[in-house]
C-alpha cells in the first residue's frame, strides 16, 4: 500500500498560535480521509500544508514518498476545492475548468474537450459559457470540483466543500462525492466540522482539537470507542461518565463513554449494568426521542425509539446497558 | 422595561425633524430627488452645457481680417486643425500622454501591489501618506522644483557627476528629439515631471483594484499549476485591469490637457493645452481653441471604447 501523504511530527505556528501541533498521519493511496474538528482546530492549516500554501514550522511532510517542504503549490500534483470555491470571476465556466490544463500548455481543442467531460461528470453539461456569478452555490461547488479533477490529481483536498449548501443538496453531494471518489480511485482529504458527514463518507477520520489529532481511526472506532473526552463530546455527543459513576459501575478508568443509543429506559436484563435516576428533559427528534436522565447530579442522554413513548419529566426511571458499550477513556 | 411595555408602536414624533424623517422614510424617492437634484442640475446644465457650447464653437470660424467670430456652420476650423503644424502638436501630445501613461502604469503596479497585498497597519498608513503627500503641495511649486532639479546646474547633474556617469547623461542629451541642452529644456524632462506629478492618480486606482482581488484566487491559480508569471498574466492582471484603465484615464487625459508643465519644463514646442491657451488668449481664435479641445475628448472616447472591447471592464 502506497502512502499518499505523510505527516511526521508536523507543526505550524503563527506567532504564539499553534495552528498545527506535532501532527502525525499517514494517508493511504485511494483512501477517503476526513479531518474532523471544531472551527479553529487546525484542519484548514493541515490542508494548506499539503497543498503547499503553508510551510511547516517543524516536522516533515512527504507526498507519495517525495519531500514536500519547499515545493511550491504549482509543482505539486495536488489540487484543492476551496471552501468558498475561488472560481475566477473574469473567466467563463469552461475557462475556469480548463485553467489547469491551459497553464500546463495543453492545446485549446484538447482542453476544451477535457473540460466539457469534467463538467459532464459533475452533472453540469452545457454550462461552459456562463460566468461563475450566474451560478448557484451548489453549481459553483461542482465547477470547483470539476476544475480540480480535470487535472487528474494524485490527491484531492476538499476544505468544507459542502459547508455552504443546504441540507438536501449537501446529502446529495455527499453521496455523489463518495461514488466519484470510488470510481476515480483518487485519494481524497476531506475537511469538515460536521461529524455526521465525516463518519458517513470517510474510510478513516482524524479528530482535531487545538491543532492536535485527538484520535485517528475508522468511523466505527471513533464513534463507538472515543479515546478522549473531547472526541466523545464532539463526535455525536456521547455521555461521559465521571469517576464516581465509573466506580459505582465497577470500572477502573476515571472516565468512560456511553453512547445515547446504547442505553435503554428499562430494567436490566441478565448481565446488563443499570443506573437509576429521574427524567430531566426530553425532546422529539423524529425517529427517536432524546431523553436526559438525572443520575445523582450527572446527566445522561438516552436516544429512545419514538415508538416507545417517554415517561413524564420528574418520574423515576431505570437505565440499562451492556457492559461492552461502556468504553474507558484516557483523560478528561 | 415599563416604558417599552406601554405601547408596542412608539408615538409619532412631533418635532419638525421627526416628521421630516418619517416623511422621507415613507417617500425615499423624494429624499433621493432632493439629494441628487442640485448636483445633477449642475452637471447637466453648467458642465455638459458648457461642453456642448464649446463643441459648437468649433464649428464656427474666425474672420481672418476682422478677427471676429463668424457664427455660421463650417468645417473650416477643422480643416485648419488638420494642417501640418497643428497635427504636429497633436501627435506630440498624444505620444507624450501615451508614454507617460505606459511608464506610470509600469512604475505604479509594483507599488500598488505591495500596498494592496503586503502592507498592513502603519506601513499602509505610510503608503497612503507617501502617495498622497505630493498632492497636498502646490502643483506649481512641484513643477518649479523639478525645473531646478533638472537644470544644467541642478542636483541631478551633480549626482551624475559624483557617480562618474556624466557621460551617460550627456549621451542621452545628445540624442535627437528626446535630448537637448539640459534635461529641463528637453522632452525627457517634460516626461519625467509628468510621470511624477500624475503618479498618485495611477497608483491609487490600481491599488484599489488589487485590494479587491481575493487572495484565494491567487492560491487557486497556483494550486492548478500556474507559475507566478502565469498567475500574474491570467488572474492578477485581468482583475487589476479596470484599475489600470481607470488610472490611465487620469494620466492620459491629464497629460493631454496640461499646459503648464511643458511650458515650464521642456523644449519650447507646443502641446495641445498650450495651443488651446494660446488660441483662446493671444490669438483670440476661440473656434480653433475649441477644435483643439475636441481632440482629447475624441481620443479618450476612442480609448474607452477600445478598452471596453478588449474586455477591460469584464471583471467589474
Ligand atoms: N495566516 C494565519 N495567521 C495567523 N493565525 C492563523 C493563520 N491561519 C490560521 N491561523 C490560526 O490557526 C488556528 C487554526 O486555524 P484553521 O487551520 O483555519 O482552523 P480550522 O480550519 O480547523 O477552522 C486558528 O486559531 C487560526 O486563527
Ligand atoms: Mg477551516
Amino acid at each position: 500500500m502506497t502512502t499518499a501523504v505523510l505527516f511526521d511530527n508536523v507543526s505550524r505556528y503563527f506567532g504564539a498560535v499553534r495552528a498545527v501541533d506535532r501532527v502525525n498521519l499517514k494517508i493511504a493511496e485511494g483512501e477517503f480521509f476526513a479531518m474532523l474538528g471544531p472551527s479553529g482546530s487546525g484542519k484548514t492549516t493541515c490542508l494548506r500544508l499539503m497543498a503547499g500554501f503553508e510551510q511547516p514550522t517543524g516536522g516533515h511532510i512527504e507526498i507519495f514518498g517525495e519531500t514536500a517542504e519547499g515545493v511550491p503549490p504549482y509543482r505539486r500534483s495536488v489540487n484543492t476545492v476551496f471552501q468558498d470555491y475561488a472560481l475566477f470571476p473574469h473567466l467563463s465556466i469552461l475557462e475556469n475548468v480548463a485553467y489547469g490544463l491551459m497553464v500546463k500548455g495543453i492545446g485549446r481543442e484538447e482542453r476544451r474537450k477535457a473540460a466539457e467531460d469534467a463538467l459532464a461528470m459533475v452533472k453540469l453539461p452545457g454550462y461552459g459559457t456562463r460566468r461563475p456569478g450566474q451560478l448557484s452555490g451548489g453549481q459553483r461547488q461542482r465547477v470547483a470540483l470539476a476544475r480540480a479533477l480535470v487535472n487528474k490529481p494524485k490527491v484531492l483536498l476538499l476544505d468544507e466543500p459542502l459547508g455552504a449548501l443546504d441540507l438536501k443538496l449537501r446529502e446529495q453531494m455527499q453521496e455523489e462525492l463518495k461514488s466519484l471518489q470510488r470510481s476515480l480511485g483518487i485519494t481524497f482529504v476531506f475537511v469538515t466540522h460536521d461529524q455526521g458527514e465525516a463518519l458517513s463518507m470517510a474510510d478513516r477520520v482524524a479528530v482535531f482539537n487545538e491543532g492536535r489529532i485527538q484520535q485517528l481511526g475508522s468511523p466505527e472506532e471513533v464513534y463507538n470507542r472515543p479515546k478522549t473526552r473531547f472526541v466523545a463530546d464532539f463526535v455525536g455527543s456521547s455521555n461521559v461518565l465521571s469517576a464516581d459513576l465509573c466506580r459505582k459501575l465497577g470500572l477502573k478508568a476515571s472516565f468512560a463513554s456511553l453512547r445515547p443509543e446504547a442505553v435503554a429506559i428499562a430494567p436490566p436484563s441478565d448481565g446488563a449494568l443499570s443506573l437509576s435516576g429521574t427524567v430531566a428533559s426530553q425532546s422529539f427528534l423524529g425517529a427517536t426521542n432524546r431523553v436526559v436522565i438525572d443520575v445523582e447530579g450527572a446527566r445522561i442522554a438516552v436516544a429512545s425509539p419514538a415508538a416507545r413513548g417517554v415517561p413524564p419529566i420528574g418520574s423515576p426511571v431505570t437505565l440499562s446497558f451492556a457492559p461492552s458499550d461502556l468504553h474507558p477513556m484516557e483523560d478528561a | 422595561m415599563t416604558i417599552v411595555a406601554e405601547s408596542i408602536i412608539l408615538p409619532e414624533r412631533r418635532s419638525t425633524a421627526g416628521r421630516l424623517s418619517d416623511f422621507f422614510w415613507r417617500h425615499p424617492h423624494v429624499l433621493l430627488a432632493i439629494l441628487l437634484g442640485p448636483p445633477l442640475l449642475w452637471l447637466g446644465l453648467v458642465y455638459l452645457g458648457s461642453l456642448f457650447a464649446l463643441l459648437l464653437q468649433s464649428f464656427f470660424s474666425i474672420d481672418e481680417f476682422s478677427g471676429l467670430i463668424n457664427y455660421e456652420f463650417t468645417l473650416a476650423t477643422y480643416r485648419q486643425l488638420l494642417t501640418d503644424a497643428n497635427l504636429d502638436i497633436i501627435l506630440r501630445t498624444v505620444t507624450m500622454a501615451a508614454l507617460v501613461t505606459l511608464v506610470s502604469a509600469v512604475i505604479a503596479f509594483p507599488i500598488a501591489y505591495y500596498a494592496a497585498r503586503y502592507a498592513r497597519g502603519k506601513w499602509k498608513a505610510l503608503f497612503y501618506l507617501a502617495v498622497m503627500l505630493p498632492l497636498w503641495s502646490s502643483y506649481l511649486v512641484k513643477v518649479y522644483a523639478w525645473k531646478l532639479i533638472l537644470a544644467k546646474e541642478g542636483i541631478l547633474t551633480w549626482f551624475f557627476e559624483k557617480l562618474n556617469l556624466l557621460w551617460l547623461l550627456d549621451a542621452w542629451l545628445a540624442l535627437p528629439l528626446v535630448g537637448g541642452n539640459s534635461l529641463s529644456v528637453s522632452y525627457t524632462g517634460t516626461f519625467i515631471v509628468f510621470v511624477y506629478v500624475w503618479m498618485p492618480f495611477m497608483i491609487l486606482p490600481i491599488q484599489a483594484a488589487l485590494e479587491r482581488v481575493p487572495q484565494n484566487l491567487i492560491e487557486a491559480s497556483s494550486d492548478l499549476g500556474g507559475t507566478p508569471a502565469q498567475t500574474f498574466r491570467y488572474v492578477l492582471f485581468p482583475l487589476a485591469l479596470p484599475g489600470i484603465v481607470a488610472g490611465s484615464i487620469f494620466t492620459f487625459s491629464l497629460t493631454l490637457g496640461d499646459y503648464i508643465i511643458p511650458q515650464i519644463v521642456g523644449s519650447s514646442r507646443l502641446f495641445i493645452g498650450q495651443a488651446v491657451y494660446a488660441q483662446q488668449g493671444t490669438a483670440g481664435n476661440i473656434p480653433l481653441a475649441a477644435a483643439f479641445t475636441v481632440v482629447p475628448i475624441v481620443i479618450m472616447g476612442a480609448y474607452l471604447w477600445m478598452a471596453k472591447r478588449m474586455g477591460a471592464f469584464d471583471a467589474l
